[in-house]
């Protein structure tokens, strides 16, 4: 079957996983059923262990779900640290659900599937080794990618059921108060793992800083918890976050910023009260930059800013320009530090954040966000997941999440070296083209032929050069040349969730 | 040379030419000039690869409007005549002599222009010429050299070697260059081509970058040259001209056009007589006005 992305979807694996094909983006206002976590009742006494090996042991089974989060990014120690107590101890056949997997993870992930120790996985991405591994059809069963918002989902609706949730944080009280702002290995938000405290059977906390009861603000709460175990790192504070964000000097990032901004000053949204979202790389950091002056130029400010924070965000917040920042995820230590300091930094989790299947989330009320891309077609269809060799290297994130905002921007190069990010059609469609309405490049910009309304807005835009999608995709072929197609088996190594849980699209095996 | 004479030089951007991803990406910032290096930021090494890589740069990559120059080996090296072949048969728009010191050595680059220009089926006279002073003989031969062919469209100051020459070196002030930029700008104009300045090197400093912009913009020279796209804006908007300018330039024009409506020999506004030299500042005001995106194409205020 197709769905409405024009992707042939796998009949056997769409009816037996019992998947829709992607339709819209709508996503309407049906009633969902939500699940509840079975609950071990305890009064407290006893949560601590001493032994990892033993809680593993009595609450790690063959077949269970088991989560991790992915805030100590590259900095994680609890990952590996629980990870090689289950392979060694033989058990079999889990499904790993962790909110992401970053590179820190892979060389563990690997060994677990060659040791059968894990046979599924669902994350938002993978990258390195794990994602060249999974590409070339390590694991038997496909991987199912969800965004931050469709985990979030999948979650309160069971798809994702969790057994155990083993969950890092810079400290906790004896009771499992927990939070993400003080200790050795600080992050800020708690955003992703505050889902799998709230609906796991059972949550495992790690960390390597016991504090007095009651520990507050409590993230992670005493109800939530079974059992606290004290390690000695939770993970290394400097490879948690990329430390001072540092303003690219990059002429070329710099200049498909200032068009990212000019795009965005013109827009009708950019008005007292806006919000948006930026991400953490150079030319997003360097946005905020540039709007930063356009809003005190203009005397507008920010309702929110949403999303991954940065440093550069957390200082508008400080300066005023912004009321609110509502975060699920810090990037950098200033903005974990804010967190901690600014009561208008307000910690969400996952589902506030971005859940489709929600009475409301914030992406519901976001303006404007600016998003990355590793290619885009001419139908505006993103592709954050397979590198231009097929092989998976991304993750969802919040994308197809945030994409659903009023003004969506992706701001990308029009080439990567010899590698054409403006194609026909992108090798995996993870955002549909349909939520996207400005693409940004070095040499100029393409308006979504859908928003008629940007069009005529952003033709008066001096120094704004505006083409059609298509001749952006003719100028990247000129300068790198036709691409030869890339080749791959039959066999589906993965399953692209759109964040409503139909397939939008799938990868498979490549051939090499 | 009615195109010459219009068109804006505000900014020759330097990219060395044995760097593809800067090559590739060179026409994309703005300058009005770029100026491919394949003298010194080329090591001996690498000459015949930059060469090609420019080369195939020209043939290859679409660089709109923008002017492109190319900066050649010097005449006493052993590039320097297939640098000059290559870069005419890939049809360059302005060949740039370094350490230009006679009028001599221009008419000598001219030759083996024409020669490349014969021998690749070229429009002969189709490639300018500019020069590059860089020493106290070159300053003082100035008007010479920018007389010294109608290929010529501009001469440049080259501060590094002539501060060197000079036995002294390049100061916050810039008062050590100043003979060389009121002679370079002075030949330039006595015949009719462009004037530019040197390069500003610290990136870092942008107040003292700002400073000697003005500075060379108050003198009259055309533009700068740059190492740095980041530096564009900032000549842009050093030589963006003001609202009254364009008021005026904008009266002046006017009265051009009723003029000819009337068909009537003599332009005048406010009752005054208005001669070439203020209709060529007003043209040259517009144009600037245009390029610094502060009025449209119809010559309108463009609205913050």
């Amino acid at each position: 079957m197709k769905n409405n992305v024009n992707r042939e979807l796998p009949d056997n694996l769409m009816e037996k996983m019992d998947y829709k094909p992607f339709e819209s983006v709508e996503i309407g206002n049906p009633v969902v059923q939500r699940v509840a976590p079975t609950v071990r009742v305890s009064n407290g006494e006893n949560k601590i262990k001493d032994s990892l090996e033993d809680v593993v042991k009595e609450n790690v089974k063959d077949g269970m779900t088991i989560s991790f989060h992915h805030h100590f990014r590259e900095g994680d120690y609890v990952f590996n640290k629980v990870m090689r107590i289950i392979i060694d101890m033989g058990i079999k056949n889990l499904t790993l659900a962790p909110s992401s997997l970053t590179n820190v993870m892979n060389d563990m992930v690997v060994e677990a599937i060659e040791a059968g120790t894990v046979t599924n996985i669902t994350s938002s991405g993978m990258r390195g080794s794990l994602g060249d591994a999974v590409s070339h059809g390590a694991l038997k069963e496909p991987v199912i990618f969800r965004s931050h918002g469709g985990r979030a989902r999948a979650i309160e609706e069971g798809k994702i059921k969790i057994d155990v949730a083993f969950l890092g944080v810079p400290n906790a009280d004896e009771m499992g108060n927990a939070n993400g702002m003080e200790g050795k290995a600080v992050f800020g938000s708690l955003g992703y793992a505050l889902m799998d405290a709230q609906y796991a059977n059972k949550v495992v906390l790690l960390t390597d800083n016991i504090v007095a009861y009651p520990n507050t603000p409590a993230s992670i709460k005493q109800t939530q918890v079974d059992y606290i175990v004290k390690v000695d790192e939770v993970g290394n504070p400097d490879k948690i976050g990329s430390g001072a964000t540092r303003f690219t000097k990059d002429p070329k990032e710099l200049k498909i910023a200032k068009m990212v901004n000019d795009v965005i000053t013109n827009s009708p949204y950019f008005k007292d009260g806006f919000s948006f979202q930026t991400g953490s790389g150079g030319a997003a950091l360097a946005v905020t930059r540039y709007l930063r002056q356009s809003m005190i130029d203009n005397h507008i400010k920010a309702s929110f800013a949403l999303g991954g924070i940065t440093k550069p965000t957390t200082d508008l917040l400080k300066e005023g320009l912004i009321e609110k920042v509502m975060d699920v995820q810090d990037f950098d230590k200033g903005a974990a530090a804010s967190m901690h300091d600014n009561p208008n930094q307000q910690e969400i989790d996952a589902s506030w954040y971005a859940d489709p299947d929600n009475k409301g989330a914030v992406v519901d009320k976001l303006d404007v966000v600016i998003l990355s891309a590793l290619e885009v077609d001419t139908k505006f269809n993103v592709n954050v997941m397979s590198g231009s060799d097929g092989v998976i290297r991304g993750a969802i994130g919040g994308h197809q999440d945030a994409a659903t905002a009023k003004l969506t921007i992706i701001s990308t190069p029009l080439v990567r070296g010899r590698i054409a990010t403006v194609v026909n059609d992108v090798t995996t469609v993870v955002t549909p083209g349909d939520s996207i309405d400005v693409i940004v490049t070095e040499v100029g910009i393409a308006i979504n032929p859908k928003r008629q309304d940007l069009i005529d807005r952003l033709a008066k835009v001096p120094g704004l050069p505006i083409f059609t999608i298509d001749e952006l995709q003719a100028m990247a072929q000129k300068i790198v040349g036709e691409a030869k197609p890339l080749e791959f088996t039959d066999r589906t190594v993965a399953m692209v969730e759109y964040r409503d849980g139909s397939i939008i699209d799938t990868i498979k095996e490549v051939k090499d | 040379m009615s195109d010459n004479e219009q068109r804006l030089r505000r900014t020759m951007m330097f990219v060395p030419g044995n760097n593809p991803a800067m090559l590739k990406d060179a026409g994309i910032y703005g300058a009005d000039s770029v100026m491919f290096d394949l003298e010194d930021a080329v090591s001996l090494a690498e000459k015949d690869s930059a060469r090609n890589l420019v080369y195939q740069a020209l043939k290859t990559v679409d660089y709109g409007n923008t002017e492109l120059v190319v900066r050649i080996n010097g005449l006493d090296t052993e590039f320097y005549k297939d640098d000059v072949y290559a870069m005419v048969k890939a049809g360059i728009d302005v060949i740039r002599l370094p350490k230009t010191e006679t009028a001599d050595m221009i008419h000598e680059l001219e030759a083996v222009v024409v020669e490349a220009e014969k021998k690749f089926g070229r429009e002969v006279g189709s490639t300018n010429l500019m020069a590059a002073i860089e020493s106290a003989k070159g300053v003082l031969n100035a008007n010479e050299i920018a007389g010294a062919s109608d290929r010529m469209i501009g001469i440049a100051l080259s501060a590094e070697d002539y501060t060197t020459d000079m036995k002294t070196h390049r100061y916050p002030d810039g008062r050590e260059l100043d003979f060389a930029r009121n002679m370079i700008l002075h030949a330039a104009r006595a015949n009719d081509i462009a004037a530019f300045d040197t390069v500003f090197t610290n990136m870092n400093d942008t107040e003292g970058f700002m400073r000697e912009t003005e500075y060379i913009h108050q003198l009259g020279y055309d533009g700068k040259s740059l190492v740095n796209p980041r530096q564009i804006p900032m000549v842009n908007q050093v030589y963006a001209p003001t609202k009254k300018e364009i008021e005026n330039a904008r009266g002046v024009i006017h009265a051009i056009e009723e003029a000819k409506i009337k068909g009537s020999g003599v332009i005048s506004m406010n009752g005054q007589m208005v001669d070439r030299p203020v209709v060529l500042r007003a043209q040259r005001v517009m144009n600037l006005a245009k390029a610094s995106n502060l009025v449209d194409e119809e010559g309108n205020y463009i609205e913050e």
